[in-house]
């Protein structure tokens, strides 16, 4: 028996004659491989979409908040209003802020918007003609406000596709329909393209005013509610984040930063944020994996020891018959080796296809992880070869009259 | 030619020392037909084991067509084993699922017969124990008595000068018990060494020597 084809096919041979027994060893290795694989790519798939979302709301995005001014630890009662038109035109025009290209002022609350018998409660955003550039925002159809609409208080909207379903159905040609926003009638001027977002601010699920019209209009105030500042490039996004605030601090009579009327928050913070969250995500279904890895990894360890000790008396006759020591360890050694090769590759499709799955119907972008897959492969290959290897070579240490006698 | 001297068995078992055999001396020269006979522990099995090279005496020199044995190593001996005794066991000893044929290759695998030329070798082993048309049926689908044609098939693999069988008629029925052993005496005929233990009186009688072994001993060593 000195060549290893020989071997090789007398291994494979082997775990044939014992189908269950080879299927059951193979079922631990492939459910450690799998869950280990699977859980992972899905961590990172979410993490992935959650920062694809993130990257939709904007490039290089600054978004100055209004918050309550407080003094001496007590805090006005008054709601936010400290953010104004003029702070939106200063920073424009501001000598001293040389890192911002475009600034945004805005206002949003959310409003009943109604047509003919349909309605829904949506979120209204007065805007100026800068919004779009700065979150990034297209058109599918018509136009976006401009200037003259923000100059002249026109009463024209810019709907977001969820909005054009919630209202018009499947009927798409709303350029030029009339809406109701507070009972107020505006005229469709445009839709935007949708970003397929979701959640707490979907931008495919807002109506876009000129921002005079929604102050004087529709609610009533003639403040701010944020300012959307784009940095030049993301290497200024710190930078610019000092230079608007403490031009802002100055304008607004602030000497302490800690008493600062607004905040200011770049994108990279929320993205740090989410990132944060997410990163914990993956570390929980890491965990998870790994628990299903040592759990897997001891069920191929079990099912690997039993079987090759079941198999002490066999090992006792093959060497009676005259196989040498080596040869034996060499034929269960290549046993496991075959085993768990082909336990880790059909471990491994079922867990990519698996990922997969749970990606397209979760709408996850699909990924997976190189390192998961050789982690999962190479302790479950390892585990396996070990304990197969083990109790062959102890039986094959055992005289031949022993291993024969074996129960 | 198989040449015993002061041969001892000793199974130490913590404080307790059990000797199987004692101090024995024997001489088995080629082509007898040889019974060793005695009740259960009387150490018969012991001294069958120490004859096929399957476990280690405690002390004593085991010499084997004049050569010493008893200091080979464990690779050494499997290949004595391979290639000079043929094993024949009360409990068969066949790898289950496995075909007659593929039993029958197993020791030519180990002795480095040529892959090619081993089917017809088997084949031509199994029709000498008429199985000629069992080839390929696997130990669950033959009787007890074709199992044990296949483990003495098996037996005759590499061709070799001494088959030891160690209660080969244990586990069979009378008729079957018959056929078994006129094949060892078929193949005694023909030139081959067989030594067996039995506790049967009816298949010592085909021995052509019975040697009685009773508390590590041999008590009795006589023609038949």
């Amino acid at each position: 028996m000195s060549d290893f084809s020989e071997i090789l096919a007398s291994a494979i041979e082997a775990l044939g004659l014992q189908k269950t027994r080879t299927a059951l060893a193979a079922l631990g290795i492939v459910i450690g491989i799998t869950a280990v694989i699977a859980l992972v790519s899905i961590g990172q798939s979410a993490k992935m979409a959650v920062e694809n979302q993130i990257a939709t709301l904007g490039s290089n995005l600054l978004t100055i908040s209004p918050s309550l001014q407080s003094s001496a630890g007590v805090r006005s009662a008054n709601a936010a209003t400290t953010l104004t038109n003029e702070d939106g035109t200063a920073i424009q025009t501001s000598a001293t802020i040389n890192t911002i290209s475009q600034v945004s002022p805005e206002v949003s609350r959310r409003g009943q918007v109604t047509t003919g018998s349909k309605n829904t409660n949506t979120q209204i955003v007065g805007a100026t003609s800068t919004y779009p550039s700065v979150h990034n925002i297209n058109l599918s159809t018509g136009t976006f406000i401009s200037q003259n609409d923000v100059n002249s208080q026109t009463k024209v909207a810019v709907i977001g596709p969820q909005v054009v379903s919630d209202l018009f159905g499947t009927n798409t040609n709303v350029v030029g329909q009339t809406i109701r926003i507070n009972r107020i009638a505006f005229r469709v001027v445009g839709v935007t393209a949708s970003k397929g977002g979701t959640g707490f601010q979907n931008q495919d699920d807002m109506i876009y005013v000129p921002l005079t019209t929604a102050q004087k209009s529709l609610f009533g105030i003639n403040y701010l509610t944020a300012i959307s500042l784009e940095a030049k490039s993301k290497d200024q996004i710190v930078v610019a984040q000092d230079q608007v605030g403490y031009f802002l601090l100055a304008r607004h009579k602030i000497a302490n930063p800690a008493q600062a009327d607004f905040t200011i928050i770049s994108q990279n913070d929320v993205a740090g944020a989410a990132s944060s969250v997410t990163t914990t995500l993956t570390t929980l279904l890491a965990g998870i994996a790994a628990i299903s890895l040592l759990v897997g990894g001891i069920g191929i360890m079990n099912i690997m020891f039993v079987t090759v000790t079941e198999r002490t008396r066999e090992i006792g006759l093959r060497k009676a018959l005259g196989a040498e020591s080596k040869v034996i360890i060499l034929q269960f050694l290549t046993e496991a080796t075959v085993l768990t090769l082909v336990g880790g590759l059909i471990g491994m499709v079922v867990g990519v296809v698996l990922s997969y799955i749970v990606d397209y119907f979760m709408k996850l972008p699909f990924t997976i992880s190189l390192s998961s897959v050789f982690l999962a492969i190479g302790v479950s290959a390892v585990i396996g070869i070990v304990f197969g290897w083990y109790p062959a070579q102890r039986a094959s240490k055992l005289s031949p009259i022993e291993a024969l006698r074996y129960e | 030619m198989i040449q015993l001297t002061n041969i001892s068995k000793i199974y130490t078992t913590g404080d307790v020392e059990t000797i199987a055999l004692e101090k024995i001396d024997l001489e088995i020269t080629d082509g007898e037909f040889v019974a060793i006979v005695g009740p259960s522990g009387s150490g018969k099995s012991t001294l069958m084991h120490i004859l096929g090279l399957l476990d280690k005496p405690t002390t004593g020199n085991y010499k084997l067509d004049s050569k010493e044995v008893s200091d080979l190593s464990e690779n050494e001996l499997a290949r004595v084993r391979n290639q000079k005794i043929g094993f024949v066991f009360q409990s068969f000893n066949l790898l289950a699922r496995t075909s007659a044929l593929k039993n029958v290759m197993l020791p030519m695998m180990y002795g480095g017969v040529p892959k090619i030329e081993r089917p017809m070798k088997a084949q031509k082993l199994l029709e000498m124990v008429d199985l000629g048309d069992r080839l390929e049926h696997t130990p669950a689908q033959l009787s007890g008595g074709q199992q044990q044609r296949v483990a003495i098939a098996r037996s005759l693999a590499n061709d070799p000068a001494m088959i030891l069988a160690d209660e080969p008629t244990g586990n069979l029925a009378t008729h079957q018990s018959e056929e078994i052993m006129q094949i060892f005496t078929k193949l005694n005929e023909e030139g081959k060494t067989i030594v067996m233990i039995t506790h049967e009186p009816t298949v010592a009688a085909f021995a052509h020597r019975v040697i009685t072994i009773k508390d590590g001993n041999i008590v009795s060593d006589q023609k038949n």
